[in-house]
């Protein structure tokens, strides 16, 4: 089990950061990772496992106006 | 266009800026036709910075507390900052409109890109006031070439705004040069805006590629129905002294090199972030979507099955491409964007091919989901109308919005309406009611066009409809509309919106994500943080001139390598590069924290402003049942699972009961929430109970000017203390 921004998540062997984006549908670009307060870089998202029992944060920077 | 009579004419010496301020401020009045010129003093530069504050310092020196938004002695002040005509590093180029609002009955502050702002300022000022009425329509020409300021009885029959900034941009340019009329800007209103009180003011430049006037709006609160009820048809600034260091900076090298940076950012990543120079704002059309964030049928649901048909790649496909679409020189982000050789399909100009600013995001939602539409194209003619006639797009949509609901519910009818079938996604008469509102005829145009806060009390007393319902459903606080966001989950958001000085606008805070989707607010503590430092932070644009889309709606590859979470949404590196702005052009040294101060002195002169005139209160804080959670039992039902959870998570089973209680209880909790986070806010604001600034905040603040610390003493009672 891996929390996403305190919410509980399955953990999948070989589970990305790109993949945690993509089921949790977080469509918006300006997106931020941390795993266990190392940041990935966006670039990486496809390629950065996340280990389990990870702590994720996914940060939606602000935007709007 | 016939040769325009003078009926007044001031000349003046010209000052030239210097470090971002030429020290000196107009005032045109139309009523007695007088002109003067003031100076700007250290002290005001030092607590009102400029723009917005300016525009309030200059305000507060012109009212009573008495002052309705239609006596002569209502003003507006447009300001652009010591920043404002910045060619070096993007968004440098917006102003702010200053009044007393005929929506909110209080002050209102609109900002516009274009022109008018810089230009202004290179013909010699910091700021213009128009004060008084005028007895025949007019036009006021600020001519920086001849130094001369006129009164002019205007020639135009037809008012609206891309009429009368065509000619006036051809009047006052070189016969034999089309592109001499970018040294011209005009603001302007329309027929709409004398109907209505959602007149927004045109803010116009000379698009040198299309060889045709654009429009940028100052659209909220009612600006352009004050210029029409003065007579005004126009003002126009013009001047040729308009160059890259016409502001005059301490320090060229550093804005220079700052810009370059940003420049090559946004060139370099924004395909991958936001796609601003491509889709605009648009691009946030199916994101929202996603998020359950689109306002939809009134903001009773935050998505939509027919997404897809706004989705931001059709707007794309709509938009003219490689056009340098900055609405000031030197927006790299180029979000301005437009769609060119446009064919009207209803109204005067039916058949006519036209450029159409837009649509943003807040028009396509406005003029779109909002009113249940989800056609491309409609929401484009719809976005023309309006701002040809004058009206915001976003009160227009909200407020119709609303209309569609009550009569939906059948509050109102087709006798009412005189006619209309006003039903959620009707383009042909919703169309109808907007063109109702440019002709100026129909009376129940008219009455939508008051704005949602008194048409609660107008289609109550002349239709009978509850106005207990309408309270509920009516998406309005302080008197004017919300924008186009679904806040209800997200209680920080209720604070960005409905704690804010002026009423819901997203130009305050902006904290959905924050705060529901990130987790990073969870106490209403960490809440009333937010809404300390972002709307100040929001502010501090307003007082030097800036657009806030190149603070975050683009950010530097490593933002999120080089920071924590929480620094990363402050986008530190743009933080910074703001101060070294600031410095670099008026020679001084600031910091970030006094960037901040900066802001916070004129927010809470605003608040005691608001007071000034009656407002300003707790009391006026309102928020709607709407804003909260859902109202009626197909909003739960569209979210059942979520919504349940919601009830649950606040100890309440929701087995058992029907959707519509489960609708009350949710409110009922969340009312207490609201109550709570007004509390705290105004605790971490330095205000009392009351949501009056203290004596001692405004101390802190080195805001302690006799005559605000005495309205705030005269409406201070002791109960409003805290007690811990
Ligand atoms: S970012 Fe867009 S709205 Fe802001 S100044 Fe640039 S073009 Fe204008």
């Amino acid at each position: 089990m891996i929390t996403i921004n305190g919410e509980k998540m399955e953990w999948k062997a070989k589970m990305t950061v790109q993949d945690i984006i993509s089921e949790k549908r977080y469509v918006f670009p300006l997106l931020a990772v941390w795993i266990d307060g190392t940041s990935v870089a966006r670039d990486n998202f496809g390629t950065a496992e996340v280990p389990d029992d990870a702590s994720v944060q996914v940060i939606h920077m602000i935007s709007g106006g | 266009m016939e040769k325009m009579k003078v009926l007044a004419e001031w000349s003046y010496d010209q000052a030239k800026p210097l470090r971002g301020y030429t020290g000196k401020t107009l005032k045109v009045n139309v009523g007695d036709m007088t002109f003067e010129s003031k100076d700007v003093s250290e002290d005001m530069k030092d607590k009102f910075t400029g723009g917005r504050g300016f525009g309030l310092k200059l305000l507060w020196d012109s009212v009573k507390e008495t002052t309705k938004w239609n006596d002569p002695e209502n003003e507006i002040v447009i300001s652009g900052g010591p920043l404002c005509g910045v060619t070096q590093y993007p968004g440098m180029g917006k102003f702010y409109a200053v009044f007393v609002s005929p929506l909110t009955e209080q002050t209102y502050d609109s900002n516009a890109g274009g022109h008018f702002g810089p230009l202004l300022k290179f013909a010699g000022f910091d700021a213009i006031e128009i004060q008084g009425k005028a007895k025949k329509d007019v036009v006021i020409v600020i001519d920086g070439d001849a130094k001369k300021v006129q009164i002019l009885e205007s020639p135009f029959d037809d008012v609206n705004a891309y009429t009368v900034t065509a000619a006036l941009h051809e009047y006052y340019g070189d016969p034999k040069d089309i592109n001499d009329r970018r040294f011209s800007s005009v603001l302007s209103a329309g027929k709409g805006a004398e109907t209505t009180y959602w007149g927004c003011i045109n803010s116009s430049f000379w698009d040198t590629h299309r060889k045709a006037p654009r429009l940028k709006q100052a659209g909220r609160g009612g600006g352009g129905s004050i210029l029409r009820d003065k007579k005004i048809v126009a003002v126009v600034v013009k001047t040729h002294d308009l160059s890259g260091t016409a502001n005059n900076p301490a320090d060229i090298d550093t804005l220079t090199k700052l810009g370059a940076k940003l420049h090559k950012e946004i060139i370099t990543l924004d395909s991958k972030q936001c796609r601003m120079r491509t889709a605009g704002t648009a691009h946030l059309n199916e994101i929202m979507n996603e998020y359950h964030l689109l306002p939809t049928h009134n903001y009773k649901f935050g998505q939509h099955p027919d997404i897809d048909n706004i989705h931001s790649s059709k707007y794309e496909k709509k938009f003219s491409q490689n056009v340098a679409d900055g609405c000031w020189y030197g927006c790299t982000m180029a979000c301005a964007k437009a769609v060119d050789g446009f064919v009207l399909k209803t109204g005067p100009w039916m058949g006519k091919t036209i450029t159409v600013d837009g649509p943003e995001y807040e028009t396509a939602a406005g003029l779109g989901s909002n009113v249940g539409v989800f056609d491309p194209e409609w929401t484009i003619e719809t976005n023309f109308y309006a701002d040809h006639y004058g009206i915001d797009t976003i009160s227009v949509g909200t407020g119709i919005a609303f209309v569609c609901e009550c009569y939906e519910l059948g509050l109102i009818n087709k006798k009412h309406t005189n006619g209309l079938e006003m039903k959620f996604g009707n383009k042909k008469d919703i169309m109808e009611l907007i063109h109702r509102m440019g002709d100026g005829k129909d009376d129940f145009a008219a009455t939508v066009g008051k704005g949602i806060h008194k048409m609660k009390d107008l289609f109550s007393e002349k239709y009978g409809a509850s106005k207990e319902i309408m309270e509920r459903i009516g998406m309005e606080g302080q008197g004017i509309e919300a924008s186009e966001y679904v806040c209800k989950e997200s209680i920080a958001q209720w604070g960005g919106y409905f704690l804010s000085l002026k009423g819901p606008q997203h130009d305050e805070a902006w904290l959905i994500f924050m705060d529901r989707v990130n987790k990073q607010l969870p106490t209403f503590e960490d809440k009333a943080e937010a809404l300390h430092y972002f709307p100040n932070f929001r502010t501090w644009f307003s007082l030097v001139g800036l657009c806030k889309l190149p603070w975050n709606d683009i950010e530097p590859a490593d933002n999120a390598t080089k920071n924590t979470p929480q620094e990363a949404a402050r986008v530190p590196e743009h933080v910074q590069n703001y101060v070294d702005i600031f410095n670099a052009v008026t020679g001084k040294k600031i910091t970030k924290e006094d960037l901040v101060l900066q802001a916070e002195r004129v927010y809470n002169f605003q608040r005691v402003f608001q007071l000034r005139l009656g407002k300003g209160t707790r009391k006026f804080h309102n928020i709607p049942d709407r804003a909260l959670g859902p109202v009626w039992a197909d909003e739960w039902e569209a979210r059942t699972e979520y919504y349940d959870n919601e009830l649950k998570t606040e100890g309440v089973d929701p087995a058992g009961l029907s959707s519509q209680d489960k609708c009350d209880k949710l409110q009922k909790i969340r009312r207490g929430h609201w109550e709570k986070l007004v509390d705290t806010v105004y605790k971490r604001r330095g205000w009392n109970k009351n949501g009056i600034p203290t004596v001692k905040k405004l101390k802190e603040l080195g805001m302690d000017i006799p005559e605000v610390v005495a309205v705030v003493q005269k409406h201070s009672r002791p109960e409003d203390e805290w007690k811990d």
